[in-house]
């Protein structure tokens, strides 16, 4: 034990310990140790592998990154408040499926298409947000209710057969067009990328610097005294699910766009991927405390450890193993780091 | 009875920035109940923290029964015969008192893994009978009222054959008849030899049943007194170390202003019956009444917190609507709860933004965007101008002790520009310098034309502060003194006037 190396004054050795330990605690060592986590990902496998390292392979993996990363934004504020979403997934798949209903199906133009996606998933946030604040149902049984209502909804509406966007070769630039090629020839990354980004961006600043981030973070420390402070918390709270709802939306025309279909049957499970970018992101399921750009780095972490497994030939199932394993070991390190 | 039981000496202890305790010390002798007293962050729930191998001591030694001891976690503490009741109850309230008591040591059948009910329950009783208990083993603790819970963990505690046992606020949530048996059983401990630690703000009790007292403040010895030698007053210099803000004397005027708020006729199912009453401008309302008279009640209906069934609420002579504390804080009430963890403070988040809290819309600058500058801003104010020790604005208010908290829920208060405020207990688990001075400012309040509701369970802070005091009893006001007519006995007359009384006294 540490006591039984007394030194003369208790001021010298009380000190000591308190640099450590606030340092160690802090939130900048959390992303810190995230962040690097991602590096010493990054350089191990372009130690392993030269096909890793090309630029090709890392445009890759930022745009498998897009349509999780987008998903993980909404979860994130979610999560914040102590709730969870667990039909994000589905939603998705029910948002690009309504997208193509809009512009193939009733051939509305592009733009009003999209915003018919996103608003059909802020729809199906909306619902998830009066269940949960207003009947008082759960979270996780409100959402995996609407998991299935979305399910079935999109199986229902496209017939079981995917709706192609071949007549409409302008949805599939948005998402895998590049802009940037544009403006610097050679340094094609794709539009997803960049929507990720953006959405991140306004993420970050809406948690950070609203008033609706700011009752997130209140809902998840102490709904009820934030009630007891005249704060509309059913009002609130819808509001959170109907944002996650929308960023589900943003990832259902992103996955219509990038794969220029809408797949009835895709979208199952991509919740829990995004559920696993949130936690390694150092969000807490308990609730108050978490940051975007924690979860952008954990949803890269997941798709980075997919991207590289497969270039050193591990197979899928092995894969979907060992991203179990560092869910579990990332929330770990996290309690490691929370104890006293 | 004089021998030493056990000797606490030296004891240092640090947490990051904090030094808890330097130098020290404690000593408890067989049969005695020691009352160890000081303000909050003075360091005794650190030392008996200490003993109970919680915590570590960073330097210092433990002599239990003459032999030098290490303990180094809770199970050592019980077995070396050291229990401690905390503060809050750690019982699993689904489970049955018996069940409880010997969670994690359940008497098994031969069938493995098969626990064997009628044996808990027996020696459960066996238990009981020692102590004079009149408790159902088979009882879930959830029936059971906070001081039967109590019973429950200080019988907990004995099961392990304690040689000391450590109180934390045992008596904190309790009603004075609670106290009454509370005490009857630690006087029969105290006969068995066993050594008792009490912890408690409430002076006038440790008079009643302590042997010696001892005083600590910031983190250091301070002195160990004979309990029957040392008036309170002399206790609490020792405590504080300072002179305290006194304004028992002199009662304020009775303001003959406005009413600001009356409330006619409330009603809701058993616990709120016709309940009349009215509040004047500047005025501080005392609420008396014993433990579940319904005070709270009143206080979360005004509020929106709770529904009522039937009356009305007028504000300023024109009746309102209240259905959630949006609608409250809208028509300036502010309740600030009598439990502040839980009910008042988003702990995780820091100072200035639970000060904005019930207000954030008045720090908005467009479309949702906060507005930080004015913040912190407003954080400062309030800091300076209700002294909340914290050493920044972004401290979580979890790390700030039981007075600033309640001064933060002050703070957002108002800033939300509330002109009525209730206070429910808004001096309970804070320390006798903190308290003293949230009476000052709830007289400054009033002062300023604030008008005040104050939900108290301590009679001695419902006569020092109140102009008039409502007296409540099983849902219904039951009697409404002005400060000159309300003694102790006059409210405790009132607050135990059960219905028939009340019939009998109407016809």
């Amino acid at each position: 034990m540490k006591s039984e190396t007394p030194t003369a004054k208790p001021i010298s050795r009380s000190e000591e310990p308190k640099t450590r330990k606030s340092l160690f605690r802090s939130d900048t060592m959390q992303r810190l140790m995230a962040f690097s986590a991602l590096i010493v990902l990054f350089i191990g496998f372009s130690l392993a592998s030269p096909f890793f390292r090309t630029f090709e392979n890392f445009v890759g993996i930022l745009l498998a990154t897009a349509v999780n990363g987008v998903l993980a934004l909404g979860v994130t504020f979610v999560i914040i408040t102590a709730g969870i979403d667990l039909s994000v997934g589905t939603v998705l798949t029910f948002s690009a499926v309504m997208t193509a209903v809009f512009i193939i199906n009733w051939h509305l133009p592009i733009p009003i298409g999209i915003l018919g996606g996103l608003l059909s998933g802020s729809l199906a946030g909306f619902i998830n947000g009066t269940v949960i604040s207003r009947m008082k149902i759960p979270p996780f049984i409100a959402t995996l209710g609407m998991l299935y209502i979305t399910k079935g909804l999109s199986l229902v509406i496209s017939e079981l057969h995917p709706i192609y966007f071949n007549d409409t070769p302008a949805f599939r630039e948005m998402a895998m067009g590049s802009i940037l090629g544009q403006i610097i020839p050679g340094f094609v990354v794709p539009n997803a990328v960049l929507i990720l980004f953006g959405a991140a961006i306004i993420a970050h600043l809406i948690l950070t610097r609203t008033i609706l981030g700011r009752y997130t973070f209140a809902l998840g420390s102490n709904e009820e005294a934030t009630r007891l402070s005249g704060v509309n918390v059913v009002a609130w709270k819808t509001a959170v699910y109907t944002l996650c709802g929308l960023f589900a939306g943003m990832g259902g025309v992103l996955i219509a766009s990038r794969l220029n279909s809408a797949q009835p049957a895709l979208g199952a499970g991509y919740e829990l991927d995004a559920i696993a970018a949130v936690v390694i992101g150092g969000t807490s399921l308990s609730g108050g405390e978490g940051t975007i750009l924690g979860t952008i780095i954990g949803a890269f972490i997941i798709s980075t450890l997919t991207n590289g497994l497969r270039i050193l030939s591990v197979p899928q199932e092995w894969q979907i193993v060992i991203t179990g394993c560092i869910v579990i070991l990332a929330v770990f390190l996290d309690i490691l780091r929370r104890r006293r | 009875m004089t021998d030493v039981l056990l000797r606490m000496e030296g004891i240092y202890k640090s947490f990051p920035g904090v030094q808890a305790l330097s130098d020290a010390k404690f000593e408890l002798r067989y049969g005695e109940v020691h009352a160890l007293v000081g303000e909050n962050g003075a360091g005794k729930s650190t030392l008996m923290k200490i003993l109970g191998g919680i915590y570590h001591k960073d330097e210092g030694h433990i002599i239990l029964e003459g032999h030098e001891v290490e303990i180094t976690s809770p199970a050592m503490a019980q077995h070396l015969g050291i229990s401690i009741v905390h503060q809050e109850l750690n019982l699993m309230p689904h489970l049955t008192v018996a069940q409880n008591i010997f969670i994690g040591r359940e008497p098994r059948t031969k069938v493995p893994f098969v626990v064997d009910d009628k044996a808990t329950n027996e020696e459960a009783m066996r238990l009981f009978e020692l102590l004079n208990l009149r408790l159902d083993p088979n009882t879930k603790v959830a029936d059971l009222t906070v001081a039967k819970q109590q019973m429950v963990e200080i019988a907990k505690a004995l099961s392990f054959n304690a040689k000391i046992l450590v109180m934390d606020e045992p008596t904190a949530a309790l009603t004075d008849a609670e106290i009454d048996e509370l005490f009857s059983i630690i006087r029969q401990l105290r006969e068995k030899g066993v050594g008792i630690v009490h912890i408690s703000h409430r002076l006038e009790e440790l008079k009643q049943i302590s042997d010696r007292v001892t005083v600590m403040r910031d983190g250091k010895y301070i002195d160990t007194l004979q309990t029957n030698e040392a008036p309170i007053d002399k206790i609490i210099s020792l405590m504080v170390g300072r002179t305290i803000y006194e304004s028992a004397p002199e009662l304020p005027e009775t303001p003959n202003q406005d009413v600001v708020l009356e409330v006619r006729n409330l009603n809701r199912g058993r616990s709120l019956r016709n309940v009349n009453f009215s509040l004047k401008k500047g005025e501080i309302l005392g609420f008396a009444g014993l433990i579940g008279a319904g005070r709270t009640e009143v206080a979360r209906a005004i509020f929106g917190a709770d529904t009522y069934e039937t009356g009305e609420i007028l504000i300023k002579g024109k009746q309102v609507y209240i259905k959630s504390p949006g609608d409250a804080v809208m028509h300036g009430i502010g309740y600030l709860s009598e439990d502040r963890k839980r009910y008042g403070l988003t702990l995780g988040m820091d100072v200035k933004e639970n000060v904005a809290m019930a207000s954030m819309k008045k720090f908005l600058k467009w479309f949702g965007w906060m507005d930080f500058k004015k913040t912190v801003e407003r954080g400062k104010e309030m800091v300076k101008a209700l002294n909340i020790k914290t050493p920044s604005l972004e401290q979580k208010v979890k790390f700030l002790s039981g007075g600033n908290q309640q001064k933060v829920v002050i703070g957002k208060w108002l800033t939300a520009d509330t002109d009525i405020l209730i206070f429910d207990e808004p001096t309970r688990g804070i320390d006798v310098g903190a308290k003293s001075e949230i009476y000052k400012l709830l007289n400054d309040l009033a002062h300023q034309g604030k008008s005040i509701i104050m939900i108290s369970s301590e009679l001695p802070e419902i006569l020092r502060m109140s102009h008039r005091v409502v007296v409540m009893c099983e849902g219904r006001v039951t009697g409404i003194l002005n400060a000159g007519e309300a003694t102790q006995e006059s409210i405790m007359k009132y607050a135990t006037m059960r219905r028939e009384a009340v019939l009998a006294t109407a016809q």
